[in-house]
């Protein structure tokens, strides 16, 4: 067995009884980082030279009897939104190009500290905002299952690299599927946390209310055990929430009872081989033991404006601290400040995101407030309130992940709203805050990856967890 | 049903300036794209939301406290390394009055 087919859970086992070393795993990923990365591009900056400093590191702790954490000696990828110490993180944009946090984000602290091994920053959708890794201003990123399509996105370089097992583990975000859409489209497994799980402290903001750092691996136990290390209360983080978590120990547990809702979908049209395989899926669920039903929603057609409406209001609020004086990028072309700031802004950001702002900025302004920003809220209430009341009765909620397959590179849809209604199924767990995981059910004929979503109640992991090992299992 | 909203040139301009952004050769791209999405938006106003109370957070927001203990987490050096322009270890930025 290859070193690279290992499981980060085994890998982590025979590092600490030193079958293998940290050393020859790192060395290994670092090579097929060599073989694939021209090609694939998941990779905005590498670091491996630190990664190999830091492997030995870890030999020598595990030679001197020392625990090396529950990661010890695992490479992982970070996503390039999320703030690495001493190396750039970009968020995909020309705007970051240069910029070196001066300090760790509170997962990349917690990762570290389990004695993971960064590897690298991975190619993202321009400050996160977009579903293919095609608006990276540091080229797209490929889909190591068909180099021709492309990886899903934002999070697109965490789950090509995880997918090309040119790391190991990856962290990325979810603030509308940026997780889990990626992960269905190349084959491997994504979590979005409920929301306040884990902490955002360091995560550059796009839409605070709706965004969870979480991790993506190629098995659903490896996942569970890198959200167990990047879970908890943090204070430098008002959204964070305290009580106890775990994870990992939820898998390989028995669905009997358990009851799943399907909800037959009004909003979206589906692909053909999409509902083929939602259909197969239910029949392993009732095979292992689980009611599974179809239900009705009566608010899938307002998820996504009502979503449109919020993450873009927020964005232009956070996204205003990019104004050339503190970091980054600025524009050489001004004569006073005011120009300065507008000319570093149109210059530095990339079309979609600009897009974004301006609608977030009209739907908060004055005039405009009350019927788009203002209702978009209460529209969310009434879709938490729904979901809320199909978990009276389920245990669980299964959906596809997207509506469609991974398209060719540079043949998306063109309009935005076309786009936009692409991430129907994901985006209610970032409305309600709900958890959601995305795990792969195979291929397709033509050998791509499918995949389903599970989502379950507000800290209610336990239960997409066991049941996307039970599907990966069977 | 998704309705018509026209964008006019007044008010693009003014968002251009609460935005401090002016894509001066994509503007009008621009808003055609945004009349697109806000016309999608506006489904929104199908649904009786009188007396829905908005919902701007997941959990009912409060206060998060701590003891108001001095902690030295100085990176002023760091931090100005970031910044495009600096003078005398302050960000340096365009005359503005």
């Amino acid at each position: 067995m290859e070193l690279m087919d290992l499981t980060a859970k085994k890998a982590v086992e025979m590092i600490k009884n030193k079958e293998i070393s940290a050393t020859e795993l790192v060395k290994a990923h670092i090579s097929q980082i060599e073989k694939k990365e021209d090609i694939l591009n998941s990779f905005i900056s590498l670091d491996m030279e630190n990664a190999l400093t830091e492997a030995k590191k870890t030999d020598e702790m595990i030679g001197r009897g020392e625990d090396a954490g529950a990661l010890a000696g695992i490479p992982i990828a970070v996503k390039d939104n999320i703030c690495t110490e001493g190396l750039r993180t970009t968020c995909g944009s020309k705007m970051l190009e240069s910029f070196v946090p001066s300090y760790d984000a509170e997962v990349v602290r917690r990762i570290r500290k389990a004695g993971a091994i960064i590897i690298g920053k991975t190619n993202m959708d321009e400050f996160a905002m977009g579903n293919s890794t095609e608006t990276s201003a540091y080229g797209v990123c490929r889909n190591p299952r068909n180099t021709d399509l492309v990886p899903g996105g934002s999070s697109g370089g965490s789950c090509a690299a995880v997918a090309s097992c040119e790391s190991m583990l990856a962290l990325g975000s979810d603030t509308g599927g940026s997780v889990r859409q990626p992960a269905a489209f190349c084959g491997v497994v994504g979590i979005k946390p409920t929301y306040g799980t884990v902490s955002r402290y360091g995560l550059v903001s796009y839409g605070s209310s709706l965004e969870q750092v979480g991790p993506v691996a190629k098995t659903v136990e490896d996942c569970a055990l890198t959200l167990d290390v990047i879970s908890g209360y943090d204070r430098k983080d008002s959204t964070s929430v305290k009580r106890e978590y775990g994870f990992s120990d939820m898998t390989g547990q028995s669905i009997k009872g358990m009851k799943i809702a399907v909800p037959i979908s009004s909003g979206a049209v589906v692909d053909n081989d999409i509902c083929k395989n939602m259909e197969e899926t239910v029949y392993k669920l009732k095979n292992a033991g689980a009611i599974v039903e179809e239900i009705e929603m009566t608010l899938d057609d307002y998820v996504v404006p009502a979503y449109y409406t919020i993450a873009s209001a927020e964005a232009s609020s956070n996204l205003s601290r990019f104004d050339g004086v503190k970091y980054g990028y600025r524009n050489n072309n001004y004569e006073d400040l005011h120009k300065m700031y507008k000319n570093t802004r149109t210059v530095g950001f990339g079309t979609e995101v600009k897009r974004r702002i301006m609608l977030g900025t009209f739907a908060l302004s004055s005039g405009y407030y009350e019927d788009y920003y203002l209702r978009a809220m209460k529209v969310r209430a009434l879709i938490a309130e729904e979901y809320k009341n199909v978990f009276d009765n389920y245990d669980v909620i299964m959906t596809p992940v997207s509506p469609v397959k991974p398209w060719n590179i540079g043949e998306g849809a063109k309009l935005p709203v076309e786009t936009y209604k692409k991430d129907i199924f994901t985006i209610a767990a970032n409305l309600t805050g709900m958890p959601a995981i995305s795990v792969p059910t195979g291929l397709y004929e033509e050998g791509i990856p499918s995949a389903v979503q599970f989502m379950a109640d507000c800290f209610k992991e336990t239960n997409i967890i066991k049941v996307a090992h039970i599907i990966e299992t069977v | 049903m998704e309705q018509n909203v026209i964008i006019t040139d007044e008010v693009i301009e003014n968002i251009g300036i609460l935005a401090k952004i002016n894509p001066e050769n994509e503007m009008e791209a621009m808003k055609k794209d945004m009349e697109e999405i806000l016309g999608f938006v506006n489904k929104l106003a199908e649904l009786d939301t009188e007396n829905v109370k908005p919902m701007s957070h997941i959990y009912d927001v409060f206060n998060v406290l701590r003891e108001d203990k001095v902690v030295c987490e100085d990176k002023h050096n760091e931090m100005l390394s970031n910044a495009p322009e600096t003078e005398n270890g302050y960000f340096k930025v365009p005359k503005s009055i």
